[in-house]
């Protein structure tokens, strides 16, 4: 991969581009290898180059994009054609006067940061996960197990004719493990930061020591094969422990989604739907009790959504969300923030050069508290711990919810007890974090994050990032399975 | 496209050494995007994209490398040499693959459905005109979609379609709205204003005071698109050799236990009468028609060129994945019409959102009511009702809480544009059931 990108794309982009009131282009070079062994069995090698630009013209009010492949000049002109014609035809019957918002412009370079451990070979790669796998069999019930491990590097270069330039170069990498267990009708699955890649960050070889990844084979089969052996979830209404592996999740679909600026102005309502948070909330809305406090962060380096401008340009810098339990501002860009008249974040991002840029949740963090896990569960008459989400499901103004957990285990009189399976809550967002009686402090705090997650029409499946300490609920619908 | 696409199987053909042979799957699209919200345009667009999958063997070595190409011969002919070469040099690090299944029966195809499309703005003017005066939100999709399957043995696979698919939704306030679509391969304008008009008379519906109505157990009709919701969920894994060999699948019961379902359920994976490619990305041919559940039994399941030869047993052409692409369930014996006599009092879902498993070995499922779910007393809609959770099991669903499947079925072409435009449907009845469990 690249460190730096092609001058040729900035003059060919700059002696092409129509004179029109804003036209930007936006290159996307990325490449990914996974590696993977299931069952002590490498399976196929995959790697991918995906290279490929977007051109957006503004003219007269409309506003129209073109995406393409072909980085000739011919495939260019074609493009800025096509995103011209859109333009114009969508002038004077498009939502908003697109010529109206005044878009930034800015100069810069950002990059993740140097690695203190580059990638060793992949050879040496192949062998690490195999030596992972070859200790997940440690009884008959394992039935399968997997180790894996996704490194992508990715460059993008904002180009306007009015003199933005900026070139981000990232690189990611995603370490998983899983373990499935099977007795009778009964299967339960443990994985190393959900099955869903939870532990996915910016980074080099550090990452992997940071998630646990080395030994973890052996440590999560144990841990299914206990899950397997272990009684289900009680039901009932009690105090519940979420650990950052969930924690992510409650985040992301309760707090992230409503406070999306697209979704809460109706641009989602036909497909990943709308919120339950409307405009007039910013500013006075009881989101939490007070130990709630949310930041849109994209200056830790670490974490996976983490950038220096967002895909209209904009800076991205860190700002509250949500302090001491009060709702301060919605996650929405530039164009966003025009149509709504609020103050938002650098977060209109697109999943790649073939999609537009739309609000995105990028890093979203609950802020460390003050409560040792040891307090928060001597604390717990009554509850139930859950770790690594397993299930999700929420309604379409992101309100009435229902998710499970990998790993569950009983609080009695103050003491963490035994292990319970199928650990399952529902609720409901605008009084669930209400409920929030204690948060981790830096001990329990962890850097999380989904490559996954998808909204969007065209759709999109983009990183997201989500750190947070362990957080105590009071009075949850606790139940387990059947 | 189709001649761009042997050009660079020729290409590669050339390019093999002794003892190395290839498979190229091309995944390409030419795609007009129009965002509604509103009813004015959001966000316009086109998206032109080509997409190469290469395998390259050396016995029972393989690597396998995506890249992006613009789609010219001329130029691409380079990028191919390079991706040969960095196959090349990966695969000597790597180990021969036990589970390695290859096509080698030759068995060329061509699907071409060339275009009727208009040009897209016509569509975006009878969007827009249709739209004045109501709330509408959606996306409209359209233009050619190619997918193609070549290797070293000669056989080529092409599939070219171009199509639209309009799908949008009219909104009274909040959550309250009703869904439609519109999908084809010919726009024709009184079809069009037909369903918009169909759209809008619901909305009427929507207008009333909304209901609330406590957790519990209701008669509930599932209309097609919320029963798709349901079935969708069994290509999470459910209808999945590779799952049920490991344990995984939501339907290991039926097949350990002969747990079964209403005899009423046949589903089958029905290439035949589906809209996508009839090969797969191993060069395999996929049957008209794999049976998946007979008469509530289950029949069969998908199986994968990988999971076959790790255990031994044939592969009907899945995808990698083992999901359906084409479901069909075969229709009742309820007459649509009687739907919401049947009902009696209960819930009318027109649509699900968001399920997942809420204890999947027990095939328990969660999930929303959305849009257009209605509350009905005596067989006549009384009010829309907010939205409710439902958890519940998919083998009472399906078993004995199924009261009967609608006599007519709809075809419902799937709208999803994750990376790439879909080329899946499903073909179903609406279903009534008894007892459907809501929670919250």
């Amino acid at each position: 991969m690249s460190t730096t990108l092609p001058d040729s794309i900035r003059s060919l982009f700059r002696s092409m581009a129509p004179a029109v009131d804003f036209c930007s282009l936006r290159l996307v070079e990325e490449t990914s290898e996974q590696l993977a062994v299931r069952q002590d069995v490498l399976q196929p090698l995959s790697t991918g180059i995906d290279r490929g630009a977007m051109v957006t013209v503004i003219q007269g009010g409309g506003c129209g994009y073109a995406a393409t492949s072909d980085m000739s000049a011919s495939g260019l002109a074609n493009a800025l054609a096509r995103a011209r014609r859109w333009a114009e035809a969508s002038a004077g019957r498009s939502i908003v006067d697109y010529s109206r918002i005044p878009l930034p412009r800015p100069e810069g370079r950002y990059a993740t940061p140097a690695s203190p451990a580059s990638l060793p070979p992949r050879k040496e790669l192949i062998d690490l996960l195999m030596r992972e796998s070859t200790t997940c069999r440690v009884d008959p019930r394992v039935v399968d197990w997997q180790a894996s491990l996704w490194s992508v590097s990715t460059s993008q270069l904002y180009l306007t004719t009015d003199g933005a330039d900026v070139e981000q170069h990232f690189r990611y990498l995603v370490p998983n493990l899983a373990v499935t267990a099977s007795d009778g009708s009964d299967t339960q699955t443990r994985s190393l930061g959900g099955q869903y890649n939870g532990y996915c960050r910016q980074g080099g070889f550090e990452i992997l020591e940071q998630a646990g990844f080395h030994g973890a084979g052996r440590r999560v089969a144990e841990q299914a094969l206990e899950l397997l052996a272990a009684p289900n979830c009680p039901s009932g209404v009690m105090d519940l422990l979420l650990m950052p592996e969930q924690m992510m999740l409650q985040i992301h679909e309760s707090i992230g989604h409503p406070l999306e600026l697209d979704r809460i102005l109706g641009d989602e309502r036909n497909f990943a739907g709308t919120s339950f948070v409307t405009l007039d909330m910013f500013g006075n809305y009881r989101y939490g009790s007070e130990l709630l406090n949310v930041t849109y962060d994209p200056e830790r380096p670490e974490q996976y959504a983490s950038y220096g401008w967002d895909d209209e340009g904009s800076k991205a810098e860190r700002a509250w969300l949500i302090r001491d339990g009060i709702l301060e501002r919605p996650l929405g860009g530039t164009v966003s923030q025009a149509r709504s008249g609020l103050q938002g974040v650098a977060n209109a991002r697109a999943c790649n050069w073939n999609r537009p840029p739309i609000d995105r949740m990028a890093n979203l963090n609950i802020e460390a508290g003050d409560s040792t896990l040891d307090a928060m569960v001597a604390s717990v008459e009554r509850g139930v711990l859950m770790d690594t989400n397993l299930s999700w499901s929420i309604d379409d103004s992101r309100n009435k919810f229902q998710f499970g957990c990998e790993y569950g285990r009983l609080i009695e009189d103050g003491e963490l007890k035994g292990i319970v399976k199928n650990p399952n809550y529902r609720g409901i967002s605008a009084t669930f974090w209400r409920s929030l009686k204690a948060v981790g402090d830096r001990s329990t705090f962890s850097v999380m994050g989904t490559p996954f997650c998808g909204k969007g029409e065209p759709s999109q499946v983009i990183r997201v990032g989500h750190a947070s300490p362990a957080c105590l609920f009071g009075n949850v619908d606790v139940f387990g399975g059947a | 496209m189709r001649q761009y696409f042997l050009d660079l199987a020729a290409r590669l053909d050339a390019r093999m050494r002794d003892g190395e042979d290839y498979q190229c799957w091309l995944e390409a699209e030419s795609s007009d995007f129009v965002r509604f919200n509103r009813s004015a345009i959001r966000q316009p667009g086109h998206v032109r994209q080509i997409y190469l999958t290469l395998t390259l063997f050396d016995g029972l070595r393989h690597a396998v490398m995506t890249m992006a190409l613009g789609g010219s011969i001329d130029a691409d002919r380079f990028v191919l040499d390079r991706m040969v070469a960095t196959l090349r040099s990966q695969i000597q690090d790597l180990p021969e693959d036990p589970h390695l299944l290859r096509a080698t029966e030759v068995h060329s195809t061509e699907h071409i459905v060339p275009s009727r499309l208009p040009e897209t703005a016509v569509i975006v003017d009878a969007v827009l005109e249709a739209a004045r005066g109501h709330d509408l939100v959606g996306i409209l999709a359209a233009g050619p979609v190619y997918r193609g399957y070549a290797n070293s043995f000669g056989q080529r696979n092409w599939h070219e379609t171009a199509s639209f698919n309009l799908d949008w939704s009219l909104y009274h306030q909040r959550d309250k709205a009703v869904k439609a679509s519109y999908a084809g391969f010919e726009w024709n304008s009184a079809a069009f204003e037909t369903k918009f008009r169909d759209a809008v008379g619901q909305m009427a519906l929507l207008q009333r005071e909304p209901v609330s109505i406590p957790p519990g157990a209701y008669r509930a009709y599932l209309t097609p698109a919320a029963l798709n919701e349901i079935l969708g969920m069994l290509n999470w894994g459910g209808v999945s050799e590779k799952s049920l060999r490991t344990r995984q699948s939501p339907l290991c019961r039926m097949r350990d236990e002969s747990m079964q379902l209403n005899a009423a359920v046949t589903l089958s994976e029905h290439t035949a009468g589906g809209l996508a490619p009839a090969f797969q990305g191993d060069g395999f041919i996929k049957p008209g028609r794999v049976v998946l559940f007979d008469e509530g039994r289950l029949a069969g399941s998908l199986v994968s060129p990988r999971t076959a030869k790790e255990y031994g047993i044939a592969t009907n052409g899945a995808d990698a994945n083992e999901g359906m692409s084409s479901l069909e369930l075969a229709a009742g014996t309820l007459p649509l019409q009687r739907a919401l006599a049947e009902l009696d009092t209960g819930v009318f879902i027109s649509n699900l959102w968001y399920l997942n498993y809420s204890d999947r070995m027990n095939g328990r499922l969660t999930g929303m009511t959305r849009f257009a779910t209605f509350w009905v007393e005596g067989g006549e809609i009384k009010a829309p009702l907010n939205v409710m959770r439902f958890d519940d099991s998919l083998f009472r669903l399906l078993g004995d809480k199924l009261l009967g499947l609608t006599r007519e079925r709809e075809m419902l072409i799937d709208t999803d544009t994750y990376g790439s435009r879909s080329t899946g449907s499903a073909l179903l009845p609406g279903a009534l059931v008894k007892d459907f469990t809501f929670v919250l």
